[in-house]
């Protein structure tokens, strides 16, 4: 079997935003001919409480977390033909509307970059360690994990 | 052995992280948690949510039997809400 490229890969946990143009063109390449970015954002209502929310804090174990996702971003080379990823996802506290994750996949084709970017964040959700506080004027709640984010990792098996 | 806690476990327990010397007695994270619950009530009332908790020895994810040593670090908390 054609042994496989070396790729850039970005990883970065900050407390700081992050600008969806300069990482896509950081992902620009001679042999890319595509980039899937997936933005994941602060949304100021818990559908699943019916409450409305006016910061969310986010909390990660430090090294850990870059662990997680170095591993699942080389199951994902593995995978597919892609030819650069980019993940960048935000820690401390967060406003409606602000921007949490970035995960942002090259490859020549496509369907490989859609795929790719899908297996990423569909794992990230189950296995990177990151915890969410929502905040409003009555309370904090820590936001309790998802069954529909582990049935989603179900299609990648 | 260092021990971390993280979200509402961190929270329950009333400290992020503590240093212990693991009892000769004590081989595996199961029985580490016996350990922790008899020392007070705090920790009763986490481990009893079992399902609920997740654990890494050495950043890396593991189970109630995995074996652990006095060098290990460990971690129990909630599944993740990240991303």
């Amino acid at each position: 079997m054609e042994k496989k490229p070396i790729i850039p890969v970005r990883i970065k946990i900050q407390n700081k935003d992050f600008d969806v143009s300069e990482e896509t063109n950081i992902l620009r390449g001679n042999q890319t001919g595509a980039i899937v970015n997936f933005v994941g954002v602060v949304r100021g209502f818990d559908e699943r409480n019916n409450n409305l929310i006016d910061s969310m804090t986010l909390e990660h174990y430090s090294g850990m977390t870059e662990l997680e996702i170095e591993k699942i971003v080389k199951q994902s080379y593995e995978r597919w033909s892609i030819t650069g990823v980019t993940v960048i996802h935000r820690v401390g506290k967060l406003l409606p509307s602000d921007q949490i994750v970035f995960v942002g996949v090259s490859a020549k084709h496509r369907q490989n970059a859609f795929d790719s970017c899908n297996f990423i964040m569909d794992w990230l959700k189950t296995k990177a360690p990151f915890w969410k506080v929502e905040e409003n004027n009555y309370r904090k709640k820590w936001v309790d994990y998802n069954l529909s984010d582990d049935e989603a990792t179900k299609k990648w098996v | 052995m260092v021990i971390k806690y993280f979200s509402w476990i961190k929270e329950h327990i009333g400290k992020s992280e503590e240093l212990i010397e693991l009892p000769d007695n004590v081989k595996n994270i199961s029985e580490l948690i016996n350990y922790l619950n008899n020392l007070n009530d705090d920790y009763k009332k986490v481990f009893i949510k079992k399902d609920l908790i997740k654990i890494a020895v050495n950043k890396t994810y593991c189970s109630f039997e995995t074996k652990i040593s006095n060098n290990d670090e460990i971690a129990f908390f909630p599944p993740v809400t990240g991303g």
